[in-house]
């Protein structure tokens, strides 16, 4: 049996968005589309431009390019403050020693803009 | 003709966000509490629902949705121990999502029920982007798999209510450190709840059968 990543789905919404807004600007054709998602969502970029470019064929979207915007986890110490990108799964406030961190950054997950003509 | 950028800023998963939103809107209606079990393969899940329906029998009344790619093995054994239970098969998808979650609860009763399981599929890194319309998301580990997945899978630690650390009665045979292994996990998430249990024995059972007791107390 065929396993579906979860990057199908999510690519599936990307094409739905994509073509909503597309035909709202009256365009003829989708050339690239800037998907934001953050570093805590486990997304292949790769997949989801294979995935896209085989669900988008005779759509208005059709060889568009994803040009992914992946932002890298950002956190802020609750405790002093300090703001930081971590580099592992330790989630220390490397300032105070506190470990109440707030995610900042890293969980986006939409669609920006789409570039059309 | 020059190209133009179109401002979009919309959530990729939106539709599935919506349709959540509506199957919470149901639970809500019947008073059910949802729960949204999410964790790898063979880490317990199925189990530790049984105990813990086994546990609550009396007190409160349980049912369970489970996601699983084919087969309908585990729907079987919740039914086995006597709890009303649901099978998804995903037909390959790697997790549920609110659409699959919303046909099975038409094919649940959920009159009188306080506390629903959903039993996601077997996997640390899809279900985590999908909102099923649950009220509460519950993490397993088990003990064998390792005490190094907060590294690996940040992602569902840091993004769950609670964490069930199961297997407990491995412990002695199986190098884990409990200590460094909550430490991660509290340090990705501040907040989050949690348990030790062991299926096997018992063992940590009833601080967790407590707090969904709290999660499902009658107002």
């Amino acid at each position: 049996m065929t396993v579906h990543m979860h990057e199908l789905a999510i690519t599936e919404s990307i094409l739905n968005i994509v073509q909503r807004h597309a035909e709202q600007a009256q365009a003829k054709r989708v050339l690239s589309i800037r998907p934001v998602i953050g570093e805590l969502s486990s997304i292949v970029d790769d997949c989801v431009q294979f995935y896209f470019d085989h669900l988008s064929q005779n759509t208005i979207a059709a060889g568009a390019r994803l040009l992914f915007e992946r932002p890298r986890v950002e956190l802020a110490c609750e405790a002093c403050g300090h703001t930081w990108q971590p580099v592992d799964a330790d989630w220390t406030c490397p300032q105070c020693g506190e470990a109440r961190a707030r995610v900042v950054k890293g969980r986006e997950f939409y669609v920006e803009s789409i570039e059309v003509e | 003709m020059s190209p133009d950028q179109v401002p979009v800023v919309e959530r990729i998963l939106r539709a599935n966000e919506d349709l959540a939103a509506r199957n919470r809107h149901v639970l809500d209606m019947h008073h059910v509490h949802g729960i949204n079990v999410m964790a790898s393969p063979g880490a317990g899940k199925t189990t530790l629902i049984i105990r813990t329906a086994q546990a609550l029998q009396g007190r409160r009344s349980i049912a369970v949705i489970e996601g699983d790619i084919a087969s309908s093995v585990d729907a079987e054994k919740v039914r086995a121990a006597g709890v009303p239970a649901v099978q998804i098969n995903t037909g390959g998808n790697c997790h549920l999502d609110a659409v699959q979650v919303q046909k099975a609860l038409g094919q649940l009763s959920l009159e009188g029920v306080d506390l629903l399981f959903i039993e996601n599929v077997g996997n640390l890194i899809c279900p985590v982007a999908f909102d099923l319309g649950e009220h509460t998301r519950v993490a397993l580990a088990s003990v064998p798999e390792g005490d190094d997945k907060p590294h690996k899978y940040p992602g569902i630690y840091a993004a769950v209510d609670a964490l069930v650390i199961t297997k407990t009665d491995l412990l002695p045979w199986v190098p884990f450190n409990l200590a460094e292994f909550r430490r991660l996990v509290r340090g990705l998430n501040p907040d989050i709840r949690l348990f030790e249990v062991s299926s096997v024995t018992g063992a940590g059972l009833d601080e967790w059968v407590q707090w969904l007791m709290e999660l499902t107390a009658r107002k």
